[in-house]
C-alpha cells in the first residue's frame, strides 16, 4: 500500500468535487434538503386539531377532563354542542376533525370506581391524523384518570396506543433521528457509486487502470474525501435535529460522531461495491437507489416496527445496516443510550463494512472486460 | 533473438469478444530502442492489441512478454514499466494541467525529489510552461494530447503505447507529436504507436499493417515497399479524376484517387501505359500525364487491403 497513491486519489478527488456546483449540491444540499423535506412531510404530529365537545354530564369532573385534552395544545376545540345531530354535523362538513362526547354518568361513574366509556369520534378520511388523534387522546384521558384515582391503581380508562421514549407525544422529535439514519443510508451509498462509474463513463479509468495503481489504494482514496463529506453531512443533520426540530440529545455527541462513522464506512463502501456492478452513472444511482432507500425506508424500522414484520421479513432486516444506524441514532438522541447497549449494533455495522469493504475490493477488477 | 533484447514478444495472440474474433493469432517482436508502427484501418483491432500488452484486457489465448514480463499472469508488473496513452483523451478535463501532472506522478510513485524535475519537463515536452494553471478542458487538441503523453511518462518508463496519439489533430501539432516520439525514442525508450495516417508510417522503424484482426505485412518502411510492391505504381493526372477512375475500373485497371491525381496499379507498364490513355480517350477524358512513380507506403497498404 503506497500512502502517496491514496493522497493522490483524494487529492484529486476533492478538487473535482470543489469544481463541481452539482457534486456539491448533491453532496451537501441534498442530505439538507431531505431531512428538512421529510421532517415537516412525514411528521406525524398534530397540531391544533379541530375538535367538538358533548358534554352531557356538565359536571366540574368532566370539565376538568375538557380542560386537559385542550391544555394538551393537540386540540382545539371549536364548540359545545348539546345535540348529537350538531356534533355529527361538524364531522360532516369537516369543521371538527375529531368529537368527544362525554356520557350523563361519568363523574357518578368515576366517583364509584366503575369503567367509563367516552365516545371519540375522529375524521378518518385522513387515517394518519386519526390515528395520531386517537393517540393523543388516549394519553390525555389516561393522564386524567391517573389524576382523578389519585394513584390508587385503579385503570378506569384503559388508553389504546402506548408511546414509548416519548412521554410528550412529539412525533417530529422520535422520527427526526431515525431519519437522519435513512437519508445518510441513502447518500453515502449514492456519493461514491457515481464517482467511479463516472470514471469509467469518462473514460478515464482506462487510463487510471493502466497505472500501478491497486484496487485498495484506489478504493481507500477514493473513501476519503466522502467520507469527509458524509462526516459533514452528519453534524449537519445533527445541527438541524437539534436547532430547528428541537429532537433534544440525550446521549453522548461523540459516541454518535464515533458510530455514525463506522456506519459511513460500511455505506460508502457498499456504494464502491455497486459501482464496480455497475459502469454508468444512470445505473450506478438506480440500483445504489433500490439498495439503500426502500429497504432504509420500510424494513429499517424506522417506518414500520420490525416486531411486526412477518418472520421472513424480519430476518432480512438483519442484513439491513441501516436498521442498526436507525437503533444507534434514537437510543442515543431519545434515551441517551451508551456504547454498553448498543455494542451489538456497532460490531454488526463493523462487520457490514469490513464484509463490503472487501468485496468491493475483490470485485474492482483492473480490467476493462 | 535473445528474449533480452526484445520489449514486446507475443505469440498467437488473440482477443474474441463473443464469436467475434477482433484480434487474430497474432505475432509480434519488437526490438527494445524502436519506434514500431502498428498501422491499420478503422476497427483492424489495435486498441485491442493495445489494451491485451498492456494488461487491460486478458487476451482470450496466446502467450508473450512485456518487457520481459507474463503478459498473462504479470500484467500489474507490466503497469510499472510501460507507459500508456488511451485513443480517447482520458485526463481529468476539470482539472487543471498541473493538478494533471501531479496526480500522475503521484499514481507512479514519482520520488519526492524527482517530482518537481519531472513536471517542469513535462510542462515544457507539453508546450504549457506558461499555461500551467489552465483548466485542461481548455487547451487546444494538439496541446491536450502532449499533456497526455507527458502525463503518460511520468515515471520515465522503459517502453510506451501510444493509442493514435495524432488522430484529429492538426497537421502541425501531428509533426509535433512525431518528433517527441523521434527524441524518446533517441533516448533509448520503446515506442509502440498506432496509426491510422498512412503517412506517418515513414516515421517508424518498424511497421506492421493489420487487417481484420491479421497481421498482414511487417518489415521496415522500405523492405514493405520493395517487397511488397512487386506491381507498378502509375499516377495518372487527367481533368475529370471521378469519372476517369469509374471508367478505368470499369475497364479492369485497378485505380484510386490520391488527391487530386490517380494512382493505378499494374503488372504490365508497357501495356498499361498506352491502354490507360486509350480507354480515357474513348471516354472523352483528357489525360494530361501518365508516369511511373515510386510507391508511397500508402500504395503499398492499399494494395495488400484489396489483395487481403
Ligand atoms: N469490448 C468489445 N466488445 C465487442 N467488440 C469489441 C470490443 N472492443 C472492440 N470490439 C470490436 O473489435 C474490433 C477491433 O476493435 P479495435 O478497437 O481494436 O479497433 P482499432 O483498430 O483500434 O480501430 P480504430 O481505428 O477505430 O480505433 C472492432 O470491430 C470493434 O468493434
Ligand atoms: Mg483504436
Amino acid at each position: 500500500m503506497k500512502l502517496v497513491r491514496i493522497k493522490a486519489i483524494a487529492k484529486k478527488e476533492f478538487i473535482q468535487i470543489w469544481r463541481d456546483p452539482l457534486s456539491l449540491a448533491m453532496a451537501f444540499l441534498m442530505p439538507v434538503m431531505l431531512l428538512f423535506i421529510f421532517g415537516y412531510a412525514i411528521t406525524l404530529d398534530v397540531n391544533n386539531l379541530k375538535t367538538v365537545i358533548h358534554d352531557l354530564d356538565r359536571s366540574s369532573l368532566s370539565r376538568e377532563l375538557i380542560a386537559g385534552i385542550s391544555a394538551s395544545g393537540y386540540f382545539k376545540i371549536v364548540d359545545y354542542v348539546t345535540d348529537q345531530k350538531d356534533l355529527d354535523r361538524y364531522l360532516d362538513s369537516g369543521k371538527a376533525l375529531a368529537a368527544i362526547a362525554i356520557p350523563a354518568d361519568f363523574s357518578e361513574s368515576m366517583a364509584r370506581g366503575r369503567d367509563v366509556q367516552l365516545q371519540v369520534i375522529v375524521d378518518g378520511s385522513d387515517s394518519n391524523t386519526a390515528t395520531i388523534g386517537l393517540g393523543y387522546i388516549s394519553a390525555a384521558v389516561e393522564k386524567f384518570s391517573r389524576k382523578v384515582s389519585r394513584g390508587k391503581g385503579q385503570q378506569l380508562i384503559d388508553p389504546r396506543i402506548r408511546v414509548w421514549y416519548n412521554p410528550e407525544l412529539k412525533s417530529r422529535v422520535f422520527i427526526i433521528p431515525g431519519l437522519i439514519a435513512v437519508i445518510m443510508a441513502v447518500i453515502a451509498a449514492l456519493l461514491t457509486s457515481l464517482t467511479i462509474a463516472r470514471e469509467w463513463e469518462r473514460g478515464t479509468m482506462e487510463q487510471l487502470i493502466a497505472t500501478p495503481i491497486k484496487a485498495h489504494e484506489l478504493i481507500l482514496g477514493k473513501l476519503l474525501p466522502y467520507f469527509t463529506i458524509g462526516f459533514i453531512d452528519i453534524i449537519l443533520s445533527v445541527l438541524l435535529a437539534l436547532f430547528l426540530f428541537n429532537v433534544p440529545l440525550k446521549g453522548n455527541i461523540f459516541l454518535l460522531m464515533i458510530l455514525s462513522g463506522i456506519f459511513l464506512f460500511g455505506g460508502l463502501s457498499l456504494g464502491i461495491l455497486i459501482s464496480t456492478v455497475a459502469k454508468s452513472q444512470l445505473v450506478a444511482s438506480q440500483i445504489s437507489m433500490v439498495v439503500t432507500f426502500l429497504p432504509a425506508f420500510l424494513l429499517s424500522g424506522f417506518m414500520y416496527a420490525i416486531s411486526n414484520m412477518p418472520a421472513a421479513l424480519q430476518f432480512i432486516t438483519h442484513i439491513i445496516p441501516a436498521r442498526y444506524f436507525v437503533t444507534i441514532l434514537k437510543g442515543i438522541f431519545l434515551k441517551g443510550s451508551t456504547l454498553n447497549l448498543l455494542i451489538t449494533e456497532t460490531v454488526l455495522l463493523a462487520i457490514f463494512g469490513l464484509i463490503v469493504f472487501g468485496m468491493a475490493n475483490m470485485k474492482f477488477k483492473k480490467r476493462i472486460a | 533473438m535473445s528474449p533480452g533484447t526484445l520489449a514486446v514478444k507475443v505469440r498467437g495472440l488473440s482477443k474474441l469478444f463473443g464469436d467475434f474474433t477482433a484480434v487474430d493469432a497474432i505475432d509480434l517482436s519488437i526490438k527494445k530502442g524502436e519506434i514500431f508502427g502498428f498501422l491499420g484501418p478503422n476497427g483492424a483491432g489495435k486498441s485491442t492489441t493495445i489494451k491485451m500488452l498492456c494488461g487491460l484486457l486478458l487476451p482470450t489465448s496466446g502467450n508473450g512478454t512485456v518487457n520481459g514480463l507474463d503478459i498473462m499472469k504479470e500484467s500489474e508488473e507490466i503497469k510499472k514499466k510501460i507507459g500508456y496513452m488511451s485513443q480517447k483523451f482520458s485526463l481529468y478535463d476539470d482539472l487543471s494541467v498541473e493538478q494533471n501532472i501531479d496526480f500522475f506522478s503521484g499514481i507512479y510513485g514519482v520520488s519526492q525529489t524527482k517530482k518537481i524535475e519531472r513536471k517542469e519537463w513535462a510542462l515544457d515536452m507539453a508546450g504549457l510552461l506558461d499555461r500551467r494553471k489552465t483548466v485542461t478542458r481548455d487547451l487546444p487538441g494538439g496541446f491536450k494530447q502532449r499533456l497526455a503523453l507527458g502525463c503518460a511518462i511520468l515515471h520515465a518508463p522503459p517502453l510506451v503505447f501510444l493509442d493514435e496519439p495524432t488522430s484529429g489533430v492538426d497537421p502541425i501539432s501531428r509533426r509535433n507529436f512525431w518528433n517527441l516520439i523521434n527524441e524518446m525514442s533517441k533516448a533509448g525508450t520503446t515506442v509502440f504507436v498506432t496509426t491510422h495516417y498512412m503517412d506517418e508510417a515513414d516515421y517508424c522503424n518498424r511497421l506492421a499493417l493489420i487487417y481484420r484482426g491479421r497481421v498482414i505485412a511487417e518489415g521496415t518502411p522500405n523492405d514493405l515497399k520493395q517487397k511488397y510492391m512487386t506491381s507498378y505504381v502509375l499516377e495518372i493526372e487527367t481533368d475529370r479524376v471521378v469519372e476517369a477512375m469509374e471508367t478505368l475500373n470499369r475497364s479492369g485497371i485497378e485505380t484510386a484517387i490520391f488527391g487530386s491525381l490517380l494512382h493505378a496499379t499494374v503488372d504490365n507498364m508497357e501495356k498499361a501505359m498506352p491502354r490507360i490513355r486509350e480507354v480515357l480517350g474513348e471516354a472523352g477524358i483528357r489525360t494530361e500525364r501518365v508516369e511511373r512513380i515510386v510507391p508511397s507506403l500508402e500504395d503499398v497498404f492499399v494494395s495488400l487491403i484489396e489483395a487481403a
